[in-house]
C-alpha cells in the first residue's frame, strides 16, 4: 500500500512544502505556534522555519486579514488561520470589501494573493458559534475562491495550489475529516479549482456533495448498492468555482439529483447546486431534486440535539429511496461513526 | 526650509483639481461618481507626500483625493477614472473613492478602517523583507471608532511595524460631530494609550504638519515603530459632493467661515510671500499652472473612449 496521511498530516506536509517551495510563504494567525499547532496542522512548519515565519497574532481577524492582504499585495503569500470558521465572520469586511474585490478594482494592477483556513467543527457540544459552516457567504462574492477539499490527498493539493495563484483563496476544512487517511504523494502536487471529482460512479442517482457529506455520501452510497442503487457521488473539491460541467453531466445521465452540504440550506451550496441542474436541464430529472442540510434552527449543543441536528449517512440513504421511488429493501445499518472528535475543545 | 515651495505646488495642485470637479460636477454630469472633497484638508496630504520617500506606501480611505495626487498618482488617470473612462488609472472600475496607483504606492478603499490594517500588512512585509520603506494609513476622525483601528494600532505596536498612523480629524462623520461620538479628550491622548508616540498638530499649518511628519518619519524608519499625528482640521464642502451646506443645520456658517480664515493654501502663500521666497506673481502662476492642468485634463478625460464593455468581467480572479 502507498503511503496513507490523514487529512490534518496532509495539511502540515503542504504547508512546509510551500513554505520550501516560496520563501514569501509564512503562516500566522491565532495559536498557530503553540503546541498543538492548529491541531497538528502548523507545527511542522513551526518546527522547520521558526517564528519568522509561523508566528502567533492578536485575536483581531478583522486586522489580520487586513494585514494578509498588504502583506500580499507586496509579494508575499500569508496563510492566515482560523482554529474555527465562525471567527471569520469578524473578517468578512476585510475578505469581502477589500480582498475578493482587490484585483478587479485596481484593473488587474494590484493582487493579493492569500490564504485563509478556516475550520468547520461538529459534534461535542461546540454549539452555536462553533459548528458552522459558512461556505456560501463566501462563494456568493466573486473574488474568492472557496475550497472544501474532502480528503487528505486533495487538501494537499489544494493548499499547494492555492499558494501559486493569483486570488484569495478560502479553504474551509471540516475537522471531522482530520484524522481521516488517503493516500497522498510525498513530493509536492497541486489539484486544480473548479475540476470536480466523481469519487464514484453510479447510473441511478447523483449526489454532489460538499466536504464532509462526501464521505457520508459514499456510506449512503454503500448501503443503497445493496439494493441495487447505483450512486454517483461527485465532490467538486471547490464550491467556487463550481465545476457544472461535471455535475450537469453526472444528471443527464442518472436523471436524479440529491445536493448533500455541511450547512444550511436555504441559499446555500445546496440551493446554488439544484438552480445549475434546473437552469439548464431541467427536462433530464426524473423525480424532485432532495437537499440535505441542516434544519432550520442553529446548531444546538446537547448529545440528544446534535444526533438529530447533523445530517448523516442514514438522512442521505432516506433521500437516495426517496428521490429512486423506492421503498428500503434493506435495514440501514449502523455504521461506525466518523467523528472521532473527542473534545474537549 | 526647502520644500516650501512643494508644499505649495501639490496643495494647489490639490485645490485646483477639485475646484474642477465644483465646477462641472453638477453641471456637466459627467463624473458619476460620488466624490468627497477635501478642499481646506490640502495640507496633510501634501506634507506626507513631501516627507516621503517614494518607496513608501500610502493607503487611505473615500476622502482620497489629496494623498492620491499629492503623491503622483497618474493626474490624467485621475480626471479620466472619475469620468468613468477606459483611460482611468483603474479602467473606470475605482471611481472617486478607491483612487489607487501601484506603481507610486498609493491605495484607497473606502469602507471605514478598511486600509489601516492594509497598510500594517505592508510594514509587516517591509520588515520581513527587511526594506527601508515604510506604510502610512491616512483616515478620519470616526474610523478611529472601528474595531478594526484598535486592532491594527494593537497589531503594530505589538509587531514593531513601521506604520505612520495620520489622522485627519475634521471634526464630523458625515454630519455627525464628535461630540456625539468619542469622548471628550483628545483622540491621540486616548492613542496613547497603546504605548507608542502620539502626537496632535494644526491640520491647517503645513509647515507645521511637515515638520511633525518628518519627525514621526523618521523615528518610524529609524526605530521601526509606529507613531500617530493627529492632524485637526476641517472638511469645507459637503460630505459627499461638491456643494456647501453651512446652511443645513449641523454646523454654522460662522464655523465653515472661521476655518476658511485658516485655509492653509493662504497660509503658506503669505509666509512665502512675507518672507519673500515667492513673489505674488509666482504663486499666481503656480495656481494658473494647476489650473489649466486640471482643465485640459478634464477635456482629454471627456475625449476618451469607454471601457469596453466586454472587458467588465476581467480582472476578477
Amino acid at each position: 500500500m502507498n503511503r496513507q496521511l490523514t487529512y490534518a498530516q496532509s495539511i502540515a506536509e503542504a504547508l512546509v512544502q510551500g513554505m520550501e517551495q516560496d520563501p514569501n510563504v509564512f503562516v500566522f494567525g491565532l495559536g498557530v505556534d503553540d503546541y498543538k499547532g492548529i491541531f497538528g496542522t502548523t507545527r511542522a512548519a513551526f518546527e522547520k522555519f521558526g517564528k519568522a515565519r509561523v508566528f502567533d497574532a492578536p485575536a483581531s481577524e478583522g486586522a489580520l486579514t487586513g494585514v494578509a492582504i498588504g502583506a500580499a499585495l507586496n509579494g508575499k503569500r500569508p496563510v492566515l488561520v482560523h482554529a474555527r470558521n465562525d471567527f471569520m465572520f469578524l473578517a468578512l469586511d476585510q475578505l469581502i470589501n477589500n480582498a475578493a474585490k482587490w484585483k478587479y478594482t485596481y484593473n488587474g494592477k494590484s493582487t493579493v494573493p492569500f490564504v485563509t483556513r478556516g475550520i468547520i467543527g461538529k459534534g461535542w457540544g461546540q454549539g452555536p458559534t462553533h459548528s458552522q459552516s459558512i461556505q456560501s457567504i463566501f462563494a456568493h462574492f466573486p473574488g474568492l475562491v472557496v475550497a472544501m477539499p474532502s480528503n487528505a490527498y486533495d487538501i494537499k493539493g489544494i493548499i499547494l495550489q492555492s499558494l501559486k495563484v493569483d486570488c484569495p483563496v478560502v479553504i474551509l476544512e471540516h475537522r471531522s475529516l482530520y484524522d481521516i487517511k488517503a493516500e497522498v504523494p510525498q513530493n509536492p502536487y497541486t489539484v486544480d479549482f473548479g475540476k470536480a471529482n466523481v469519487v464514484r460512479e453510479g447510473s441511478d442517482v447523483t449526489i454532489v456533495a460538499s466536504s464532509l457529506m462526501v464521505f457520508e455520501s459514499l456510506k449512503a452510497a454503500d448501503v443503497v448498492a445493496r439494493d441495487g442503487i447505483q450512486v454517483e457521488v461527485i465532490d467538486p473539491v471547490t464550491i467556487q468555482p463550481l465545476d457544472e460541467k461535471t455535475i450537469l453531466r453526472s444528471v443527464a445521465k442518472t436523471g436524479r439529483l440529491i445536493c448533500a452540504d455541511t450547512s444550511w440550506l436555504r441559499c446555500g451550496f445546496s440551493a446554488e447546486v439544484a438552480a445549475v441542474v434546473a437552469e439548464n436541464i431541467p427536462q433530464a430529472l426524473k423525480a424532485p431534486v432532495k437537499r440535505i442540510g441542516f434544519p432550520e434552527c442553529p446548531s444546538p449543543v446537547s448529545k440528544a440535539l446534535e444526533d438529530v441536528f447533523f445530517p448523516s449517512y442514514r438522512d442521505i440513504v432516506s433521500a437516495i429511496y426517496a428521490v429512486a421511488g423506492k421503498e428500503p429493501g434493506v435495514d440501514i445499518p449502523n455504521l461506525q461513526v466518523v467523528d472521532s472528535f473527542k473534545g474537549p475543545y | 526650509m526647502d520644500n516650501q515651495r512643494d508644499l505649495l505646488s501639490l496643495m494647489l495642485k490639490i485645490r485646483k483639481a477639485e475646484e474642477k470637479i465644483v465646477e462641472v460636477y453638477a453641471r456637466d454630469q459627467k463624473m458619476r461618481t460620488p466624490t468627497h472633497l477635501s478642499i481646506g484638508q490640502e495640507a496633510v496630504a501634501a506634507a506626507l507626500a513631501v516627507a516621503l520617500l517614494p518607496g513608501d506606501q500610502v493607503f487611505t480611505g473615500h476622502r482620497c483625493h489629496a494623498a492620491y495626487l499629492a503623491k503622483n498618482g497618474d493626474y490624467e488617470g485621475f480626471f479620466a477614472e472619475l469620468c468613468g473612462r477606459a483611460s482611468g488609472v483603474s479602467a473606470g472600475r475605482a471611481g472617486s473613492a478607491h483612487l489607487t496607483d501601484p506603481s507610486v504606492g498609493i491605495y484607497s478603499s473606502p469602507i471605514l478602517g478598511a486600509t489601516i490594517p492594509v497598510a500594517v500588512g505592508a510594514a509587516l512585509s517591509f520588515e520581513m523583507d527587511q526594506k527601508k520603506d515604510i506604510a502610512v494609513a491616512v483616515f478620519g476622525d470616526a474610523t478611529v471608532e472601528e474595531g478594526v483601528f484598535a486592532e491594527s494600532v494593537n497589531f503594530a505596536v505589538t509587531k514593531k511595524l513601521p506604520v505612520l498612523f495620520v489622522c485627519e480629524n475634521n471634526l464630523y462623520s458625515t454630519h455627525s460631530p464628535l461630540s456625539v461620538r468619542q469622548p471628550p479628550s483628545p483622540i491621540f491622548e486616548r492613542v496613547r494609550m497603546n504605548e507608542f508616540p502620539t502626537e496632535q498638530v494644526d491640520g491647517n499649518d503645513v509647515l507645521k504638519v511637515y515638520e511633525a511628519f518628518r519627525t514621526a518619519i523618521k523615528y518610524i524608519r529609524y526605530c521601526r515603530m509606529p507613531f500617530f499625528v493627529e492632524c485637526l482640521t476641517y472638511r469645507v464642502r459637503e460630505h459627499v459632493g461638491p456643494l456647501h451646506d453651512y446652511d443645513r443645520g449641523y454646523r454654522t456658517k460662522e464655523e465653515v467661515d472661521q476655518w476658511l480664515g485658516k485655509c492653509p493654501i493662504a497660509r503658506l502663500s503669505k509666509t512665502l510671500f512675507d518672507e519673500k521666497i515667492m513673489t505674488h506673481t509666482e504663486i499666481d502662476k503656480e495656481e494658473e499652472k494647476w489650473a489649466q492642468m486640471a482643465d485640459d485634463a478634464y477635456t482629454k478625460a471627456l475625449q476618451s473612449p469607454w471601457p469596453d464593455a466586454l472587458s467588465m468581467t476581467e480582472h476578477v480572479y
